[in-house]
């Protein structure tokens, strides 16, 4: 198990480097169009002041005049020295402070979607399988496939658009911080929570339910039916455990998806998350909070496949010794 | 299935063969009824996208004062009524008219173009991209296999949407910028799965035959490789084909894949359809259901075209296409295609 954490580790190390490359290079590739219309922002909303920016002195300000490499390595050492990631180019926030400060929202959503698309995905997924080719297994599969199809973007803009016009109710506008009014803050999120986890939900359902049918054709399986064990315990003890090895990998995939559908759910529901900050910046080319978030997002799903494959090896120990 | 050529007439199994193709339809049809209704409904958006506005009364000799129509479509996507703005659905307008007084159903029509567009583009480069990165990496191994390996680790790393949010800031809004990003970014990823595939045939005896003969690399890929994957790349093109257009439109809704006024169904849910859902709320609801079920019924007619090319691959995941990879790969199996 050592040797192989040691190789699971090392083998991360180019693929973090090709990682922060590619952060890097997505800013410094952008066309220098970019800090020319910065420039005549900033001096067109300080008309009167004296200004003396130009492009040659924005570039020597973000640190762009020196040459590429230089430039790699400021900002990696930059990064982790003092967890600097620059600052954001229209408002000279820290972007750190402002990933930091909207972790929290993106987080909570992220969490409930997460849990709720494992509250539905395990035990529709399961079923499905024990009760192959009934009606219960074709209406689960045809939800996954329709969770899988149905756009979140548009079942979420439905969803602020009937129940408004039927009952003149409408989802809050106003972000609700958790600590002032938990109940409040629930209910805020829980509808993106819910479109964002039945979404997650339909692959992983699919998923548990091929593995439930393999894991139930073994002998193992057989042999506990045989021994005239209960449906309950030949699923629950015999079979589940065993089909859910698997899962847990697929599970990791889920990440950018959650990650994707932050952004749309942030951006329908007014919730101030990094989604829409990132959203936010695109918009604006925002270049270092672009990049920050990226590197973000890119460096916890890097940890999130790491600490995926590493249970798979405690849980399969075949894996360990290829 | 494509050396059947090669073979001599008696060493057929059956006397009167279909191409592979009939064979599949067949099949198709006949096991999985409902992967060609899925099917139906990929017809169903070639159609509308190729003859969007294709003039068919004009095509057939009617004089052109009489042929009042586009083609499908009743009118054209950007055909202004200032007078019948936000008209609700009506014999002239059967699905409503949004804030410019444009037609929607002339809009979803030719929206129907723009996604069967970036569906067939976008995947082909995907696959395209996917194979020629796969079968490099996996056929040669060694340094240049681990180097681009932690390249394409690296690349899926990021987070979906906002990658290509960022990469669509880069290269510009547009609908060829939206086929390329699409088709390359995903086409990196899915490089695993062809990857695999590769290093399970490579190690197959004719492979080491040929080479044995003396075959050029260049042979030995593009007559023994590359046939062999033809199944995998196939049941990828069918699975790929309904994330790109899921994706375009979520990139268009949130303003940074194709814009306005060309009509994707996306952008038309966050244009016209978020800012007058409350008084037209047809704008909101139609492009939705036209997107739902083109991407059902890709879904439901790509999974048949896996389970009966490809068995193995069974139980993939949907949208979530690598995943099963990884799965694959960590749990030792040597590769998703048997020879």
């Amino acid at each position: 198990m050592r040797d192989y954490i040691i190789r699971r580790l090392l083998l991360m190390i180019p693929t973090l480097f090709f990682v922060t490359v590619m952060v890097f290079l997505l800013v410094r590739l952008v066309p220098g169009d970019v800090i020319e219309i910065m420039v005549m922002q900033q001096a067109s909303s300080q008309v009167g002041q004296e200004s003396e920016l130009d492009v040659d002195a924005v570039r020597h300000m973000l640190g762009l005049d020196v040459p590429i490499h230089t430039q790699y390595g400021r900002w990696i050492w930059g990064i982790v020295t003092r967890g600097d990631l620059g600052e954001s180019l229209w408002t000279g926030r820290s972007v750190t402070e402002e990933i930091l400060h909207r972790l929290p929202i993106t987080f909570e959503l992220g969490f409930l979607a997460f849990v709720l698309a494992q509250l539905i995905a395990l035990p529709v997924g399961i079923y499905s399988a024990i009760r192959q080719d009934t009606i219960g297994d074709y209406a689960g599969r045809s939800f996954a496939i329709l969770s899988l199809a149905t756009p979140a973007f548009w079942l979420g803009t439905m969803i602020m658009v009937f129940p408004s016009i039927w009952w003149g109710w409408a989802p809050a506008v106003e972000y609700i911080p958790f600590l002032d009014d938990p109940l409040g803050n629930l209910q805020q999120f829980i509808i993106p929570a819910i479109l964002m986890g039945t979404a997650m939900s339909g692959g992983t359902m699919r998923i548990v339910r091929t593995m439930m049918l393999e894991v139930l054709r073994q002998d193992y399986i057989r042999t506990a039916w045989a021994k005239g064990l209960r449906e309950r315990t030949v699923v629950t003890r015999h079979a589940v455990k065993n089909a859910l090895i698997p899962v847990v990998t697929v599970i990791s995939g889920q990440i950018p998806v959650m990650t994707g559908g932050a952004v749309i759910m942030e951006q329908i529901f007014c919730l101030p998350g990094m989604g829409r900050l990132g959203l936010n910046a695109v918009l604006n080319r925002d270049l270092f909070i672009i990049s920050g978030l990226n590197l973000v997002f890119a460096i916890f799903g890097l940890l999130t496949i790491l600490a995926v494959d590493l249970s798979y090896a405690y849980l399969d120990p075949r894996v360990r010794y290829r | 299935m494509s050396d059947t050529t090669d073979r001599l007439p008696e060493a057929e199994a059956e006397p009167k063969r279909h191409s592979w193709l009939a064979d599949l339809v067949i099949r198709l049809v006949k096991e999985k009824p409902l992967g060609a209704f899925g099917g139906l409904i990929v017809l169903l958006l070639l159609f509308t996208g190729i003859f969007a506005d294709f003039h068919y009364l004009t095509w057939v000799g009617v004089p052109d004062e009489w042929a009042d129509t586009h083609g499908l479509a009743p009118y054209g996507y950007n055909e202004f009524n200032m007078a019948d703005k936000l008209a609700a659905p009506s014999a002239k307008y059967w699905l409503g008219a949004d804030n410019l007084g444009r037609d929607l159903l002339s809009r979803i029509i030719h929206g129907a173009r723009i996604s069967m567009y970036v569906g067939l583009g976008a995947t082909a480069i995907s696959v395209l991209v996917a194979t020629i990165i796969g079968s490099i990496s996996g056929y040669l191994g060694g340094k240049f296999d681990i180097i681009a390996q932690r390249f394409v680790d690296a690349w899926l790393c990021f987070p979906g949407l906002i990658f290509l949010l960022a990469i669509m800031a880069l290269v510009g809004p547009g609908l060829v910028q939206v086929i390329i990003v699409l088709g390359v970014s995903s086409g990196i990823g899915s490089s695993r799965l062809v990857r695999s595939a590769v290093i399970a045939i490579k190690e197959n005896v004719y492979v080491q035959a040929a080479k044995a003969i003396g075959a050029s690399t260049g042979r030995i890929v593009f007559r023994h490789l590359l046939p062999n994957i033809m199944a995998l790349v196939i049941v990828m093109f069918t699975l790929g084909m309904a994330g790109m257009i899921l994706t375009e439109a979520s990139l268009s809704f949130l303003g940074l894949g194709i814009p306005p006024p060309v009509p994707s169904w996306g952008g038309m849910l966050s244009q016209a359809g978020r800012t007058y859902m409350y008084e037209a709320p047809w704008l909101a609801i139609w492009p939705g259901v036209a997107l739902t079920l083109v991407v059902y019924g890709i879904s439901m007619w790509g999974d048949a075209v896996r389970d009966i090319l490809d068995p193995r691959l069974r139980g993939g995941v949907g949208r979530y296409g690598g995943v099963k990879v990884k799965a694959a790969k960590v749990r030792g199996e040597p590769g998703t295609t048997k020879a």
